[in-house]
């Protein structure tokens, strides 16, 4: 069932929400600058959230069910976050209020960094970054900046390995370098003669993504950080996989120099749908210099008495302001809420038990998928969605299919170095009975995907739309409501 | 799938086909079967444009993936096709056709040496 | 916390991988950094955890308790209360993006309203499903306009009149682009620029000009003259604007902007110290294929049922990778939908009396804060939508000190960003602004005068 558009739904002359009237006396509008129409819709409250409730109704969500997204770490969302970032204290707070007035916020902001620093083994962290691609922005921008600074500008090269995701390539050519793909050896690591091939005076870094989207930690992490170094180029870290590493080692301390976080992965803030993200980015000590404008510091040390007073720091030769304001501090409250009711132990814990689901869920599923790398993962891993003597079944399919079991479906087609790749990460959150559950699914559908192909090329079944027809998306180009221009 | 065995292709996947000193220019079959419903063709170069081997002349864009056409020859651009821009399914119709892209005055060092026969560009399909 | 395993669970589990211990499932972790010691606060309970977070937030002065006149970039809008019941749905909020069709038609007709009425209000013909922010939004619009020039034009012009903060933010994106000029210093010996200063700047290398309306000081002119100009050259023009003031504002699509950018923020959002915020983007039908971002559209499923999905997604990084022309991979979605609940409660009745009041209660602010001794509105005479530059007697640090004392929280310093606007903070004035609250500000201001 269609559900009208609130175009379709407006009535003329419906009021919605009713403002005070003015209290002060009329001031002439200024003619010239005047429009003559104003084309929204005229809906009722009852229209309004009818309208908005039926629609929640045909989405899915980590609070209907299980979500296998690989590199995604659809984790719950805990209910104790939204109650805290929408304290009047914290939502009701200007931007640019003067810091005295904003203490609360800054405290919150400069203790968020000191944990994300502890967690990661990094020496300082900016929280500007609006997501997990401009945090890969900043760090691609400092990159850039420490070469400049040493004057050293052969250094036009960053290295991405094949699996990496599509924002290392686009972030890194954004910024003005040139993208070298470093290809993945069989077992699922860096391949190590490939990249000591790379390694010299134009190299300006490496991007690496650890555990990498194969759910592999690289056995030779170590070594593909120092040749590098040697060759003196700098490491960067995509954090976007932390789940795994979770008080079970730390980047900083492996080596990397820089690394962004995803704190609407790893630390649980909610994906709403597409955003809002949040993406801190963490340096070593020889690289605060160039953090964005501004991070948040001590401005007067406190004592006995008085706490220290919070304000802005303009790091010495900050590549720049990288957003407007200080970042997306709703998310940061979140994020803040989580670590704090964690603790040391508790995000141990995650990864611990993020690592064992996925494991598990492997064990469950290796025999009748193909595991594209044989090794024990992380928190994710991937399999083939193909089975050879069945050449018109694709992982599209198997997807599709998943849906019908009230499942949403793992990610696909990504990593591009795996044909028709599932990429599963369970995450911790869930229980050994979703997890069967899931198992039995995919079970079931392989076992279809053999007897009756069809329920597979034809999913799903079951759920508010069926499949989509995405050429007629990109040739008819319908991108709003038009119709309602023609109205008015 | 289809190599006509009179044009001359690169391992991008364009194919060129060359009449005195004019080369017109296109995507190969394998390449829009790769590819599959084009629903957009961007070009990137304007007639009288100087263009290199390898330069990119257009951009073609299915529901699933962005490809970049390569340029074969050293040239001048005389003419472009502007019926793809309407009827962009005229690459997956008629690749070797009606869907030309473009046609280039060769230079005198053309690079035609650096193209491949149908065959050669047959068997590297093959093996990919 | 929220990993349900028992401990009997576990050992199952490790029966099936075939492990004795979970620190079996780290071995690959070279052994000098396993396993580090954290120097956290100790586990918390939920109960703890709101403790904590409360008495944080009691550290704040907020817009509740204080009057609040500052705006430059975010401003304190009522928000409806069925604005966040909606953004409180688990279904919404707990959502990943749309990338399944199927089961997301909430979130995808949701942002394709969203598109639709971001069209409306702007006069244009197509809007993505939003970028970061109001700054950042300004950056995409020029990596647009170089990559629509395919480098043939080098120079971009910045007015001195947008937000400050946009404009740095666009120095940062643009390092990457070492061919690229960009315009952003005073064009006049004028206190302030106007629309007209930069038309001598324009020329057939320029890719865009970028313009805010309102602008950053609240002015508002007729940029027909300069957009004209501009087209004549070949040039785009991208105007930033202020949605709530297109409540009774001509749109610029109908003063023929190529690209409108803008911050979404007074469209239902919290302040929230400064995010996450909305960053608006639309443009002619003519660059939509050059639009980053995400872009919902409209199609049939296998049952010739109405259905909407994401479009154009071969553009985006996840297929172009470093060929894409931007990075950009989220949205800000939960943002869009609750602009879209703000926009579609309020209506265009609501809208356009939203925009009138802060236009009335600000003419009111402006003329009744002239009036005291010591201080000057500048530009009066110059149309203006709901902000201000109240001219002070003394810096206005000193001034808004005393204020906060008499729990107010004043304009915002330009002294910081435009040197030669000494003592001048930025008014601005909102439909929460009561007439008692403008008159206790004249009150206390002359206060500070009479020191």
């Amino acid at each position: 069932m269609s559900e009208p558009t609130i175009f379709d739904l407006s009535s003329e002359g419906r009021i919605g929400v009713r403002f005070p009237k003015s209290d002060v006396s009329e001031y002439p509008l200024p003619e010239a600058f005047l429009r003559q129409s104003l084309p929204l819709p005229e809906l009722s409250e009852i229209d309004v959230v009818r309208h908005f409730t039926r629609l929640s109704q045909k989405n899915y969500a980590i609070d209907l069910g299980f979500y296998p997204l690989g590199s995604c770490t659809m984790k719950y969302n805990p209910k104790i976050n939204e109650t805290v970032a929408r304290l009047p204290g914290f939502a009701f707070t200007h931007p640019a209020q003067s810091i005295l007035t904003v203490q609360g916020n800054l405290y919150l902001m400069y203790t968020l960094q000191e944990w994300l620093k502890e967690i990661s083994g990094f020496a300082a962290v900016t929280l500007e970054p609006a997501a997990g691609a401009q945090g890969e922005l900043v760090g691609a921008l400092i990159i850039k900046a420490y070469h400049k600074d040493r004057s050293d500008l052969k250094r036009k090269k960053i290295l991405i390995p094949d699996s990496a995701h599509g924002t290392n390539p686009a972030t890194s050519a954004m910024v003005g370098f040139e993208v070298v793909p470093l290809p993945s050896d069989q077992r699922g690591n860096v391949d190590l003669a490939v990249l000591k091939t790379l390694c010299n005076n134009e190299l300006a870094g490496l991007m690496l993504t650890n555990p990498n989207t194969l759910g592999l930690f690289d056995q030779n992490v170590l070594e593909v950080i120092n040749l590098v170094h040697e060759a003196g180029g700098l490491v960067y870290g995509d954090g976007a996989n932390l789940n795994a590493l979770l008080g079970i080692t730390r980047p900083g301390d492996l080596g990397f120099d820089i690394m962004h976080f995803n704190l609407h992965k790893t630390f649980s803030t909610p994906h709403g749908g597409g955003g809002p993200g949040s993406g801190p980015v963490a340096v070593t000590q020889r690289l605060i210099d160039y953090l964005p404008d501004p991070i948040v510091g001590i401005i007067e040390e406190g004592d006995e008495e008085n706490p220290p007073l919070f304000g802005f720091i303009t790091p010495a030769k900050s590549i720049g302001r990288i957003k407007s304001f200080q970042g997306h501090f709703g998310v940061l409250i979140r994020a803040f809420t989580y670590i704090y009711m964690h603790g040391a132990e508790g995000l141990r814990d995650i990864a611990e038990k993020a690592v064992l689901n996925a494991n598990y869920l492997l064990s469950k599923l290796k025999d009748k998928y193909t595991l594209a790398y044989d090794r024990q993962c992380m928190h994710e891993f991937v399999l083939e969605g193909v089975w050879k003597d069945l050449p018109d079944i694709h992982a599209l399919d198997i997807a599709k299919r998943l849906m019908d079991y009230g499942y949403h479906p793992p990610t696909n087609y990504f990593p591009l170095i795996v044909h028709e790749a599932l990429m599963i990460e369970p995450t911790e959150t869930e229980s050994i009975q979703e997890l069967d559950g899931f198992a039995e699914a995919m079970l079931k559908i392989a076992e279809e995907a053999r007897t009756n192909p069809e329920l597979l090329h034809d999913a799903p079944h079951n759920t508010p739309v069926r499949r989509c027809d995405e050429l007629k998306a990109a040739r008819d180009l319908v991108l709003c409501c038009s119709p309602f221009k023609d109205n008015e | 799938m289809l190599f006509p065995k009179e044009l001359k292709y690169q391992k991008t996947d364009e194919w060129v086909k060359i009449e005195g000193d004019t080369a017109t220019v296109g995507v190969s079959d394998y390449a829009q079967d790769a590819l599959s419903d084009v629903v957009y063709v961007e070009l990137m170069v304007e007639v009288g444009d100087k263009v290199k081997q390898g330069d990119t002349l257009a951009t073609v864009e299915s529901v699933k993936a962005a490809a970049d056409v390569n340029i074969p020859v050293n040239g001048e651009v005389v003419e472009l096709n502007t019926a793809l821009s309407d009827s962009p399914e005229l690459i997956n119709e008629s690749p070797y056709e009606e869907a030309w892209i473009a046609k280039i005055k060769l230079a005198p060092e053309a690079g035609l040496e650096n193209l491949l026969d149908a065959e050669t560009y047959e068997k590297y399909c093959q093996e990919r | 916390m929220y990993t349900p395993h028992t401990a009997s669970e576990v050992e199952a589990m490790l029966k099936a991988i075939g492990i004795e211990k979970l620190e079996d499932l780290f071995q690959e972790i070279p052994e000098k950094f396993r396993f580090p010691k954290l120097n956290l606060p100790p586990k918390s309970t939920e109960m703890e955890t709101l403790d904590y977070l409360q008495e944080i937030a009691s550290a704040n002065a907020t817009t509740q308790e204080m009057v609040s006149f500052l705006g430059a970039g975010a401003y304190d809008h009522y928000i409806p209360a069925v604005v966040d019941m909606i953004l409180r749905r688990g279904e919404f909020y707990t959502a990943y993006t749309p990338y399944q069709p199927e089961i997301s038609q909430g979130t995808l007709q949701a942002i394709f309203e969203y598109q639709s009425l971001i069209c409306e209000l702007t006069g244009m013909d197509v809007a993505n499903a939003s970028h970061y922010d109001g700054a950042t939004a300004c950056a995409e619009a020029v990596i647009l306009a170089y990559h629509n020039f395919r480098g043939k034009r080098k120079k971009v012009i910045l007015s001195q009149s947008v937000n400050p903060q946009y404009r740095q933010v666009i120095h940062t994106y643009m390092q990457g682009m070492d061919d690229l000029k960009i315009l952003d210093e005073p064009t006049t010996n004028d206190l302030l620029e106007l629309p007209s200063d930069l038309l001598e700047h324009l020329d057939t290398d320029t890719a865009l000009v970028l313009v805010q309306y309102p602008d950053f000081f609240g002015r508002i002119f007729d940029l027909k003259s300069l957009i004209e100009t501009a087209h004549g050259l070949g040039t785009l023009v991208a105007i930033a604007i202020n949605p709530t003031a297109l409540g009774i504002l001509t749109p610029p699509g109908e003063l023929g902007a190529d690209i409108v950018v803008g911050e979404g923020q007074p469209l239902g959002l919290p302040l929230s110290y400064g995010g996450p915020y909305l960053g608006i983007f639309a443009t002619k039908n003519e660059l939509v294929r050059k639009i980053a971002g995400r872009l919902v559209g409209e199609t049939l499923d296998v049952n010739g049922q109405l259905a909407y999905v994401l479009t154009l997604t071969a553009r985006e990084q996840h297929i172009r990778r470093e060929k894409a022309t931007s990075n950009i991979c989220s949205n800000q979605g939960l943002m869009a939908l609750a602009s879209t609940v703000y926009l579609s409660a309020l209506g265009k009745n609501g809208l356009r009396e939203v925009s009138n009041l802060c236009y009335q209660k600000a003419h009111y602010a402006a003329e009744q804060l002239d009036k005291l001794d010591g201080f000057e509105v500048l530009w009066k005479d110059t149309p203006f939508f709901h902000e201000f530059i109240l001219q002070c007697p003394k810096p206005v640090s000193m001034i808004n000190s005393h204020l906060e004392e008499h729990a107010i929280l004043g304009g915002f310093d330009l002294s910081k960003e435009y040197p030669e606007l000494k003592n001048c903070m930025l008014i601005a004035v909102t439909e929460k602004i009561s007439k008692d609250d403008i008159d206790y500000l004249c009150e206390i201001l002359q206060e500070v005068e009479n020191e």
